[in-house]
């Protein structure tokens, strides 16, 4: 009697799961997530892509209550493998969701492509202006900001703090003078210079004498990565970082400050977020990712990609798992019900966030430790972007 | 526009000449000699900083950590030749583009999986940082100053050895006509194998002097090696004194052209115009510098063949 016994067991158990996998199948989430993973900009992709893993650990690896597949795609910095990646994750992988993209460039030909296709684009760092002007489209959010918003904040707090003879220095590129026009929209002094540096300069010595003979009373840049790293470095070594303070957005972060360390001392930076806000999500989000990752910190581009999986949970949760229902999905979305890392914040029209920007500064850090980012005070509340007027959209 | 500052971007100008000849002496050699065209010299580079970092702070000794990475560096150029080089010689310029095309992914991937796609932390030691007062009020940071001085003892070296000792002769001769060498009873794999590890050595030099200063991340090379491909334009493919005049004329040029274009600009043109002319014609200027050598000395300033 026993070995039919065990067939019929076994038979049992092969027939639950022959019944059960077609329906989990249906039931399946797909995101495509597309970022930088390979190059020297890689290391801002590896800490969105380890910001992902703990979303999904965090919700028990299933978002919106559905067994979840994220396929990862590497852009390279570059807008057509960008969009090339975007493709297959829509007719390949057939995703219901396609989220991340670092670069301006690179969203600029990733969102129209996935909008197009009726799928949801969730944008979770580039922000550039056309997206939130004109080109806004109803299944187009991002957890991130609009470019120029972080520029306009230091620009305001340095009009207010009333900071005269500034001296700026940004790259050369469109990006470059986006942030300084967004600096200048508020900060109304006097500038002493206005230098854009080659993209992707290593060495800055003659700025820096350029620099000191002019005499400025502060200095704000724009030198994201690798450009940051060198320039503080060299900034710092030329001693002109107790001479004259220095002022930037983009160019001190978490993932900067690993290789500059005290050079980053008394550092200004502006930001929607810091690793030391104080909200149940944000201290959560940091000690977790501490304890997965090696003590590492996160960075802002980790936050903001960590909100862009809540953002989807709860609009998945809002439909009760029917992935059809996009409007249900829509209207989920524009309540941005989900505990964000940056606290409470609302969606703006064009699906921009309308967010606090704060002052941070690097402070020395745990004995021994790297410095860190602290916030000192909010320089906006609930700002919105210059674009959203020309959006069309109503809700 | 004074003195003290024009002085200032001048010693700026020479430095960042001196970088660049470190990476041009070992370059043209290897193309003048080898006919190698070795897109990987900035990854031999890379190698060279983050060696010279790694053993820097696990010794505690900069000094110490200059000796293990040039030597370090060394190893890793001679043992790239044997593998992967000695099968290229033959073939055309190409092939070698690929090639080492494929070296430079090979190293860059390389050195994140073993210390991150992070740049690493890199610092000068203490009794290297601070200032030094020349002339007026003219403040210089010392780590440049030495970083001049060991390219200028660089090049007095070479000079030494190229036109002073057998060595010298063998790579001159090899420079102007391999096939003769070979036919003459050299052993010319020996000499392509020092050549190859006497360039990687150079490049980790440049690239272990500037680890203190520019970011230590994968891919540092490819940043600087276009410059290094001017300069040997410019200086003449495969000659050691063509690269010290090229570099510093590069370095010189590049310099002055960040650093006074713009006020010069706006001294004809409305300072609007002066404003968007200037950094782009500043960072064109070593190329447009190029195609003037180019038009009018094909072979470079001082070619190494006959």
């Amino acid at each position: 009697m026993r070995k039919p016994l065990q067939y019929l067991v076994g038979g049992a158990i092969a027939a639950a799961f022959a019944f059960a996998l077609p329906a989990s199948a249906q039931q399946k989430l797909k995101i495509g997530f597309i970022t930088t993973l390979s190059g020297p900009q890689g290391v801002i992709g590896e800490d969105m892509k380890n910001s992902v893993e703990l979303a999904l650990d965090h919700l028990g690896r299933k978002v919106g209550g559905l067994d979840t597949e994220i396929i990862y795609g590497d852009d390279q910095v570059k807008p057509d493998v960008g969009k090339q990646i975007a493709e297959e994750m829509l007719k390949k992988h057939q995703v219901n969701f396609v989220a991340g993209v670092i670069w301006s460039n690179v969203m600029l030909a990733v969102a129209p492509t996935v909008t197009q296709a009726g799928t949801f684009m969730i944008g979770t760092n580039a922000g550039p202006h056309q997206l939130a002007g004109e080109g806004c489209n109803e299944l187009f959010f991002t957890t991130s900001w609009q470019n120029d918003q972080t520029p306009e904040a230091m620009g305001k707090y340095m009009q207010d703090a009333g900071i005269q003879d500034v001296y700026t220095i940004s790259p050369n590129y469109a990006a470059g003078k986006d942030m300084i026009t967004g600096f200048k929209r508020y900060f109304k002094g006097r500038i002493v210079d206005e230098v854009y540096t080659r993209l992707g300069q290593t060495d800055y010595q003659a700025e820096l004498s350029q620099l000191r003979s002019k005499n400025p009373k502060a200095v704000f840049v724009f030198l994201p990565g690798g450009m940051g790293i060198q320039f503080l470095k060299q900034y710092s070594q030329a001693g002109l970082r107790g001479q004259f303070p220095l002022y930037s957005v983009y160019t001190v972060d978490e993932l900067t400050i690993p290789a500059v360390k005290h050079a980053a001392l008394g550092q200004y930076e502006t930001r929607y977020w810091s690793q030391d806000l104080k909200n149940p999500a944000n201290e959560k989000f940091v000690a977790d990712y501490r304890k997965k990752y090696g003590g590492k910190t996160p960075s802002n581009y980790g936050a903001q990609s960590y909100d862009g999986i809540l953002l989807i949970d709860s609009a998945v949760r809002a439909v009760k798992g029917n992935l059809a229902d996009k409007k249900g999905m829509i209207a989920a979305m524009r309540k941005a019900n989900f505990n964000s890392t940056r606290g409470k914040f609302t969606f703006n029209h064009n699906h921009f966030p309308i967010q606090n920007f704060y002052l941070l500064k690097a402070v020395s850090g745990p004995a021994g430790g790297d410095p860190v980012m602290e916030t000192q005070k909010a320089v906006f509340t609930n700002h919105k972007d210059a674009y959203a007027k020309d959006c069309k959209m109503k809700w | 526009m004074n003195l003290v500052l024009i002085a200032e971007q001048t010693l700026n100008g020479l430095q960042l000449g001196v970088m660049l000849f470190l990476l041009a002496a070992g370059l043209t050699l290897v193309f003048g000699i080898m006919n190698l065209v070795n897109l990987a010299h900035g990854a031999l580079y890379m190698v060279g900083a983050y060696l010279t970092t790694y053993f820097y702070q696990a010794t505690g000794s900069f000094a110490l950590g200059v000796i293990l990475g040039l030597a370090g560096t060394l190893v890793v150029g001679i043992v790239t030749e044997l593998v992967a080089l000695r099968t290229l010689y033959e073939r055309d310029h190409l092939d070698q583009v690929l090639a080492t095309f494929g070296l430079i992914l090979f190293f860059n991937e390389l050195i994140a999986i073993l210390w991150g796609r992070a740049a690493i932390y890199s610092t000068i030691p203490d009794y290297l940082s601070g200032h030094v007062e020349l002339i007026g009020n003219l403040r210089y940071p010392l780590y440049r100053l030495v970083i001049i001085g060991v390219g200028l003892a660089v090049a007095i070296l070479l000079w030494f050895v190229v036109s002073r000792t057998r060595l010298g002769m063998l790579i001159r001769a090899g420079a102007s006509n391999r096939a003769m060498v070979a036919a003459l009873g050299i052993n010319i794999r020996l000499l392509y194998t020092i050549v190859f590890g006497f360039g990687a050595a150079l490049a980790g030099l440049a690239g272990l002097l500037s680890g203190p200063i520019y970011a230590v991340q994968p891919g540092m090379g490819e940043l600087v090696l276009i410059q290094v491909f001017v300069v040997i334009v410019i200086g003449g493919i495969g000659s050691v004194r063509g690269a010290l005049v090229g570099a510093l004329i590069v370095g010189m040029v590049d310099t002055m052209g960040r650093a006074f274009l713009k006020p010069a600009l706006a001294t004809i043109l409305s300072p609007s115009a002066a404003e968007t002319a200037g950094p782009a014609l500043a960072s064109m200027l070593i190329y447009l510098l190029m195609a003037v050598v180019l038009a009018f000395r094909p072979e470079g300033l001082f070619p190494s063949r006959g």
